[in-house]
């Protein structure tokens, strides 16, 4: 190559890049300025959408877990202080003895795991839910006659009824209050509608019977991210425990395999035998559920 | 809009794309902290309630 071929090559060059950057005239800059940030917007929105996702699949998760963790350590401890010292956990049963958004209890579930327990606060609004299970303000206290009504995550934040349809027709649930244990047996499943607040009733699904039964009834959603129904556990108080007394180890040992019976007792057999009210569901029916 | 953006942030490439990238995180922190927790009881995916629509679980606050 000679030094004036070499000299015309890099003018051309240069020119070029000159005309790259060189802006399309108006008119057609305004067209494709706007096609540009249309596609720039929906490809944020569809980043966003994303990012949604993840923060319900994940962070939920993260901030329950904490919140829950921290409220169940601090009721482990105030189980043991002295009443009406700072720190020390309400009586759930004197008569308006719990504040609401406050812990009171901890629930274990040992079909969900040995260990498996979660803070049950006063009252079920957001963002009670957001740290663990709420308590039916309306319902009885644990252990009374009555029902004691508990509601929970069945997806995202932390989840605490994610496997609830694996409890067996007999599984122990035990509510750890001041005063003690209070053993509760699985006595039947239920799908209903969001409306249907029979289920927390004191007689669960009869709204006028007087109650002569101690009963626990969990609830939360169904199918698993949907609002459109909810799945509903019974269960009949068997025993009570104080503290002094303490939880016999076998309560919370792990229960037998789920197999064969666990097959029979799925709530889907039961259905049929069960007064449920699920016709057409609009799902909006009846507001906010 | 992002090109506008590009040409906005001074300095040379390297520290715009570190501009861009704080910018980034900060918008996935207002929208962790601040925007998902207000929109999520607006939308159906884990109401755990029963409620008839009256006062019957906390007044003013969708289960």
């Amino acid at each position: 190559m000679t030094g004036p071929a070499v000299a015309e090559g890099r003018t051309a060059l240069a020119e070029t890049r000159a005309g790259r950057r060189a802006r399309p005239p108006r008119h057609q800059g305004v067209f494709w300025g706007a096609v540009g940030l249309l596609g720039e917007l929906l490809l944020t929105a569809g980043v966003v959408v994303l990012l949604f996702f993840g923060w319900q699949l994940w962070w939920t998760d993260v901030e329950a877990n904490r919140a829950a963790a921290q409220a169940s350590t601090a009721l482990t401890q105030g189980f043991e202080a002295p009443a009406e010292t700072p720190g020390a956990v309400p009586d759930a049963k004197a008569p308006g003895g719990l504040i609401e958004g406050e812990a009171f209890a901890l629930l274990h579930v040992p079909r969900l795991g040995q260990d498996w327990s979660r803070p049950i606060f006063e009252g079920t609004g957001v963002p009670i839910l957001r740290e663990g299970l709420g308590h039916y303000v309306e319902s009885a206290a644990p252990g009374q006659v009555g029902n004691f009504a508990v509601a929970g995550h069945r997806t995202t934040w932390g989840r605490p009824f994610h496997d609830i349809e694996t409890l067996v027709l007999g599984d122990s649930i035990v509510v750890e209050t001041r005063d003690g244990y209070d053993v509760y047996a699985v006595t039947s499943h239920e799908i209903v509608a969001p409306t249907d607040v029979d289920v927390v009733a004191p007689v669960p699904g009869d709204p006028t019977a007087v109650p002569t039964e101690a009963m626990l009834t969990l609830t939360t959603c169904h199918p698993k991210f949907s609002a459109e129904q909810r799945y509903i556990i019974h269960a009949r108080l068997t025993e009570t425990f104080t503290r002094e007394q303490g939880l016999p180890a076998s309560i919370l040992a792990a229960p037998a395999a789920a197999g064969q019976s666990s097959e029979e007792n799925t709530p889907h057999q039961d259905l049929e035998q069960r007064r449920v009210v699920l016709t057409r569901l609009s799902a909006n029916s009846g507001g906010g559920a | 809009m992002y090109s506008l953006l590009w040409r906005l942030l001074p300095g040379p490439r390297w520290l715009k794309a570190a501009q861009a990238l704080v910018l980034a995180l900060a918008v996935v922190a207002v929208l962790f902290l601040w925007v998902f927790p207000r929109v999520d009881p607006l939308l159906p995916f884990n109401q755990t309630t029963v409620d008839d629509g009256a006062s019957h679980t906390v007044p003013g606050s969708p289960p």
